[in-house]
């Protein structure tokens, strides 16, 4: 994993262990959990965009399949809680197989495309056959484990965090392993990669339905947390949102994901004052960014880093 | 029976237009850089909802609001190429359209800015009774919208094929570096493509506005639809996305009328996945053609 993102690692198990102490109040912790739950769909984006170098415009669908599925199994079919969200996962990733196999065989960025109309599709049909339709249903039960429910603000804030660190170690050792290795080649050449003999068809789609995981187990996580969900969650918005924090932290760290969701997730909350502004601001940030650091925080920051370094290390 | 189909086909046909513009728009900036335009519908808001402005609070005569609105939204694209995407100017076309994604949220909160929430609206451009055929009722309106469709396919038929820029900017959708080699400007051929789409976009909006009215976020869900009318017919072939366009208003009206009015959304997206699915060039594109795409 790397000296560097263990550091990283022991660091944000600290903020996050140490945040409920020296809060009071239980706003600061949901802001946190509503970053953490973003940080999951952030990660699994970054590490399609960054390692393969295809980009979903359809996170939402996969986010709100998490949430609904395994609302819908926990409340209709009594299903305990963890079971119902391990089967949103997996409807989640049968779907995004489904959709993965004709786009990604087609080269460019029709996956982009596809995803997109994936994630219109999955909203309308949210809103015409979910329950309670456009208003959406409430009563959904916490997440309970070991005889132990996840109730109170701080519990869902310790788990939720933790499923973030798990995601992140998880697509760390990813793409630090061959499979990694041959998705970074993707991403500097199709070509080469094919001589090379990879298979870069299954490595796409196997990377597709690794986002499509880290985003329905957010989503599975904000439902049985909000107890409450409806379609307006799950548009078009929250895939660009997901895309605006990846982009924001940098996608070519997976760190970037998670710096992204957490500022992308605060910032609302700083803005609450110019409620009309808060569309504008949302484009100024990406342009801006797009524009101005290409490369996004994460990356930028590493690099400045290493420069600083550079000026007592020569080989840095 | 045959009176409630007439009806249906004429508001698909009305809705069709629109997306054909916008269609149309997308296939001109994707010709010229290979960039989908993400914005496209937001120039179409920017139709209505300035042709609003001039025409109700300015209060100019009608000819005069149309063609300020027009040149406005020329400008906006003049500026949206000249800021964002000459700039940055990347092979990676992925940044390149989260570039134009950008851009279109920044778009969305200028307009929520200046115009708020509201939908808004202006008096049809010709005041009289609606049309009767055959049963159905055909509001003056829609023939405007359908008419000055066709005459901005006509116009753009002729400036691609009659003038020189228009045939320098099909050259650089076939090959950007040979047209480089015989000197056509290609930085001028781009900024052209933006002012020219963000004016077709907008000629839409404002023939549109009368009969659906317009708000400052209407613009992902056309440019979604008109994307899929791009698609259907061929990314890059302008009158497969004619033919889309007029395809997918129909199919989304007789959605609405037959089967119900929630599914309509969806017509155009599932038509799109299809036709990527399992014919990638579209309907009127050439296989071969498409295999040597950047996109």
């Amino acid at each position: 994993m790397g000296r560097g993102n263990s550091i990283a690692l022991v660091l944000l198990v600290l903020a996050v262990a140490g945040l409920p102490f020296v809060t009071t109040g239980s706003y600061t912790l949901t802001v946190g959990i509503f970053s953490g739950i973003n940080a999951l769909v952030a990660i699994g984006l970054c590490v399609l965009m960054g390692s393969a170098g295809q980009v979903s415009l359809g996170q939402a669908g996969f986010y709100g399949i998490g949430a609904y599925v395994s609302s819908v199994l926990s409340i209709k079919f009594g299903l305990p809680v963890a079971l119902s969200m391990i089967a949103a996962m997996a409807v989640a990733s049968a779907a995004a197989a489904l959709l993965a196999v004709p786009a990604l065989r087609l080269k460019g960025h029709y996956l982009a495309v596809a995803t997109l109309g994936f994630g219109e599709i999955i909203n309308v049909i949210l809103n015409e056959w979910g329950p309670g339709g456009p208003s959406g249903f409430g009563d959904i039960p916490h997440l309970s484990l070991f005889g132990y429910t996840l109730s109170s603000t701080t519990s869902n804030f310790y788990f939720i965090w933790l499923c973030v660190a798990a995601g992140l170690v998880f697509s760390l050792n990813i793409l630090n392993s061959m499979t990694g290795r041959s998705l970074r080649a993707i991403h500097g050449s199709e070509t080469a990669s094919i001589a090379m003999g990879l298979d870069i068809v299954a490595l796409k789609i196997k990377v597709f339905v690794l986002s499509a995981i880290y985003a329905s187990l957010a989503g599975a996580l904000y439902a049985h947390y909000v107890t409450f969900i409806s379609p307006s969650s799950f548009n078009l918005f929250y895939s660009v949102l997901a895309l605006m924090m990846v982009v924001l932290g940098g996608i070519t760290n997976v760190w970037g994901g998670v710096v992204g969701a957490v500022i992308i997730t605060i910032l609302p909350e700083l803005l609450r004052k110019f409620e009309e502004f808060d569309v504008l601001v949302y484009g100024l940030i990406l342009t801006l960014s797009l524009l101005f650091l290409r490369k996004g925080l994460v990356p930028l920051l590493i690099e400045k880093a290493a420069r600083l370094k550079g000026g007592t290390d020569a080989r840095a | 029976m045959f009176t409630v189909f007439l009806q249906f086909l004429f508001s698909g046909l009305t809705v069709g237009a629109v997306y054909a513009l916008v269609g149309m728009g997308f296939n001109i900036i994707y010709n010229s850089t290979s960039i989908i335009n993400m914005a496209q519908g937001e120039f179409v808001v920017i139709g209505g909802l300035f042709m609003w402005f001039f025409s109700e609070t300015v209060k100019l005569p009608f000819f005069l609001s149309a063609i300020l609105t027009v040149l406005a939204a020329g400008f906006v694209g003049l500026l949206m190429e000249r800021f964002t995407i000459k700039p940055l100017k990347s092979n990676d076309l992925l940044l390149m359209i989260m570039v134009t994604i950008a851009v279109s949220i920044l778009m969305r909160g200028l307009l929520m800015f200046k115009f708020g929430k509201d939908p808004y609206s202006y008096a049809p451009f010709t005041e009289g009774e609606p049309l009767n055929i055959a049963g159905a009722v055909i509001q003056q309106q829609t023939l405007w919208v359908i008419g000055i469709t066709a005459c901005c396919i006509v116009l753009l038929f002729l400036f691609f094929n009659r003038t020189m820029m228009g045939k320098a900017m099909r050259a650089c959708a076939v090959d950007t570096t040979a047209a480089k080699l015989v000197g056509i400007n290609v930085s001028r051929v781009v900024m052209i493509s933006f002012i020219l789409s963000a004016m077709v976009g907008a000629i839409g909006g404002i023939a549109i506005t009368p009969i659906s009215l317009m708000e400052y976020d209407k613009g992902p869900m056309l440019a979604v639809k008109g994307f899929c009318a791009a698609i259907m017919g061929g990314l890059g072939r302008g009158r497969g996305a004619v033919i889309g366009g007029f395809a997918i208003g129909i199919l989304e009206s007789m959605t609405a009328g037959y089967i119900h009015s929630g599914m309509k959304d969806a017509v155009a997206l599932v038509i799109m996945l299809a036709i990527l699915f399992f014919r990638p060039a579209g309907l009127f594109g050439s296989v071969a053609m498409s295999k040597l795409r950047k996109f």
